[in-house]
């Protein structure tokens, strides 16, 4: 097969989908919606120029993003380090992890969103405030993940381990680690998504401090400017979806030769 | 290296490389698992514990490795220079095959140079040269298991134990592995301790067949494997191999009627 015909291969399915997705779109606002309707679903060229092509909303939704993408991964950052500092003591230790960890799966069903409120009125409308939600929201699926990698490890490789009396820094460095990484990828996965949804969520909360994406949204929303909603949720989502790709990327880079998830077909 | 390996000088340094002194292991929940066993490998010696799924023999050599701790009797043996083969060949899937077979080594701190080289010859050994670069998913069972035999071959070890390690291959890489495990062993000259569920594989590889009893594990057979080495393969298809097999088997027989 020719590179021409494997990259239309490759990239032809998504696009088509794209299109008709489009063509979808611009369906509904000329030959669904009636007259008095078509403003709940603007065209997309509409969505473009009202939002990304004049100049204060632009800016408005540039500031937007950058203060919630920030939030995100800093609360992202934050996550995943004292995830892996405690999937790491509670792996290494049972008696920690009987302490720890039932209230680690008890606290994942806790609506987290519920306690917002609460955080706004010990934080203030500060950051400190939207990155806690963000790492409440997060931690405990990335933790579990973690977890889950870490006491997955074959128990030959243990035994192989223990045959060559290796200390616990090499066991965690040279087999723990690297067994664990598929399931922490897929942690860091979920908790950026997640991150993302919290940062979002926050803002909505709050009306004062930082400009972020969710006060727009919930802005717009309020002034019947449909146009740039749309223009915010684009944003958004794009969000979500660069930082899905990021670690996307990385996992790869580091699975694809050994692990059956990142196999490159051949 | 000496082309042919003579038993008796191997013996006339008859220290005992591995000895059980009435060793008894019992589980926590109360399930004896063997009971007085003794015996000693030297080096040069080849030892093969031959008995039914379930008798006990994985656990002698997790106790003769140290892997277990076994409840009451003397157990001796050299740990600070074991290969040790597992029924799986228990790979890092993220390493590839150098560095699969630089493991042992690595983790006992021999210099990155050194390390090296001898993992190139201990690759050479198993005639996996050639497929350094490979990472696990990429070989076959029979070459996984040459694999990890390199990786206990790097450290030169003076005790070799084996639990099943060919158990699950195909019976022509099963064959083969077996010939070429003679020949490491004729090579190297380390004490051998290997276990097995395959009679004529017993039969095949070793100075000395131990048969055991079903749990709690007892040995209840000794027998003496004559035939020097190296070992041609076709001796597998001798009469005297069919009867040294039928006694084996015989033996086993009886203690698991």
């Amino acid at each position: 097969m020719s590179t021409q015909t494997k990259l239309l291969k490759t990239y032809a399915p998504p696009l088509a989908t794209f299109g008709a997705f489009i063509g979808v779109w611009y369906a509904v606002h000329y030959f669904i919606l009636s007259e008095n309707r078509k403003f709940i679903v603007p065209p997309p060229h509409a969505v473009i120029d009202n939002s990304f092509l004049n100049g204060i909303a632009r800016s408005e939704l540039a500031e937007g993003l950058v203060n919630t993408g920030r939030i995100a991964l800093f609360g992202f950052l934050i996550a995943s380090v004292l995830a892996l500092f405690g999937s790491v003591l509670m792996a290494g230790n049972r008696m920690i992890e009987r302490a720890l960890f039932p209230y680690a799966v008890a606290l994942q069903t806790v609506p987290i969103l519920a306690l917002v409120p609460l955080f706004s009125v010990w934080f203030g409308p500060t950051r400190t405030a939207r990155i806690v939600t963000c790492v409440l929201v997060a931690i405990f699926p990335i933790l579990t993940s973690f977890l889950f990698g870490l006491k997955s490890v074959d128990s030959g490789h243990q035994d192989l381990f223990t045959l060559n009396n290796v200390s616990r820094t090499t066991r965690f460095r040279k087999l723990l680690f690297p067994a664990a990484l598929p399931s922490i990828f897929t942690g860091l996965r979920i908790g950026a998504g997640l991150c993302v949804i919290g940062a979002l969520v926050a803002d909505f909360f709050f009306s004062r401090g930082d400009l972020g994406l969710g006060r727009l949204l919930n802005n717009y929303a309020k002034r019947l400017e449909y146009e740039k909603l749309f223009g915010g949720v684009i944003l958004a989502s794009a969000l979500g979806v660069a930082i899905y790709i990021l670690i996307g990327w990385i996992a790869n880079r580091s699975l694809r030769d050994w692990h059956e998830s990142e196999a490159r077909s051949a | 290296m000496t082309e042919h390996f003579e038993p008796e000088i191997a013996h006339s340094n008859n220290a005992a490389r591995l000895e059980f002194r009435n060793v008894s292991m019992t589980f926590p929940d109360g399930t004896e698992a063997l009971k007085e066993v003794s015996f000693s490998v030297a080096a040069g010696e080849f030892v093969t514990i031959v008995g039914p799924s379930g008798c006990g023999k994985s656990t002698l050599l997790r106790v003769a490795s140290g892997l277990t701790t076994h409840s009451n009797g003397e157990c001796m043996s050299d740990r600070k220079s074991l290969g040790y083969v597992f029924q799986d060949a228990t790979l890092l899937p993220w390493r590839t095959v150098q560095r699969n077979v630089e493991l042992n080594a690595e983790l006992q701190g021999v210099p990155e140079a050194e390390r090296r080289e001898r993992a190139r010859q201990a690759i050479d050994l198993v005639g996996l040269t050639g497929n350094e670069k490979k990472y696990p998913k990429q070989l076959s069972g029979g070459m996984k298991m040459r694999t990890s035999l390199a990786r206990s071959l790097v450290m030169k070890p003076s005790v070799f134990m084996f639990d099943e390690p060919f158990g699950a291959l195909d019976e022509i890489s099963r064959e083969r592995l077996q010939d070429e495990l003679l020949r490491i062993f004729d090579h190297e000259g380390f004490a051998g301790l290997f276990i097995t569920h395959s009679v004529p594989e017993a039969v095949f590889l070793s100075t000395r067949v131990l048969c055991m009893s079903a749990r709690p594990g007892r040995i209840i057979a000794d027998f003496s494997i004559p035939w020097e080495y190296p070992r041609q393969h076709d001796i597998r298809y001798s009469p005297e191999f069919a009867e040294m097999c039928g006694k084996v088997s015989e033996s086993l027989r009886e203690a698991h009627a």
